[in-house]
């Protein structure tokens, strides 16, 4: 049972491996080039990585900087020494 | 070598290129939004340069200065500028994160199109969200390395 789940496994990646977009050449580029030509006016930054990161997908930003705040305060609570 | 740090050759060493560290952090974060890099790669910077610290000094030594709790307080300040500047977006637009200084003259100053080696006073909310961010990551990391530090060893 567990060779015929690897091999189901391994076809659906190799089928996955078969139908992906050559490199370089999308299907669909809309997204990639709004941001291109408007994210310098929109946001006034040249880094278009830095645009993206913290203005068009700002809220994901949010999440990840609340899982760091989570992890640290986890691990704060179990280490930290209380004065006795 | 219980909490005495290393040998005074690895402590100079340590002092003196602490500072350096640290400003090259800091400009890794005040140019986020021109370069490569930003707030958590700044911010590692940062707390790599107190982790430091912590190596060449002992944990002890290092939280007579600096404690874990004003890191903590270090970290939580970043955390909460990153949402009031996000919540400012409802009072200024419309919308939860919007770019509202855009064409302000504190850090509005819209780029020219194409490559261009950039403006420092650009970039709208962008530069304020990495210098939060970079706070975070600064305040969080150190904090938690000092404690874990801290922890090992037995109570006195």
């Amino acid at each position: 049972m567990k060779w015929l789940a690897f091999v189901v496994f391994a076809a659906f990646l190799l089928f996955a491996a078969y139908e992906i977009h050559p490199f370089g050449e999308l299907d669909d580029s809309r997204m990639d080039d709004y941001i291109i030509e408007n994210a310098q006016n929109e946001t006034a930054a040249n880094n278009v990585v830095t645009s993206v990161v913290f203005d068009y997908r700002g809220y994901d930003t949010l999440g990840e900087a609340t899982v760091l705040f989570t992890a640290i305060a986890g691990a704060l609570v179990v280490l930290r020494r209380v004065k006795k | 070598m219980k909490d005495e740090g290393m040998s005074v050759i690895v402590t100079t060493i340590a002092a003196l290129i602490f500072p350096a560290i640290m400003i090259f952090s800091f400009y890794v974060i005040m140019h986020g939004h021109l370069t490569p890099g930003g707030g958590f790669q700044g911010g590692a910077i940062g707390a790599s340069a107190i982790v430091m610290l912590i190596v060449a000094y002992g944990a002890k030594n290092v939280k007579k200065k600096v404690s874990d709790e004003n890191l903590s307080i270090f970290e939580s300040i970043g955390g909460l500028v990153f949402v009031v500047v996000g919540l400012l977006g409802f009072l200024a637009a419309s919308t939860f994160l919007y770019n509202f200084l855009v064409g302000e003259p504190l850090f509005g100053t819209i780029p020219p199109f194409g490559s261009n080696s950039g403006i420092l006073n650009s970039g709208g909310i962008l530069p304020i969200l990495n210098i939060a961010v970079g706070m975070k990551v600064i305040g969080g990391l150190a904090s938690v390395v000092l404690v874990m530090a801290l922890a090992g060893g037995d109570e006195e």
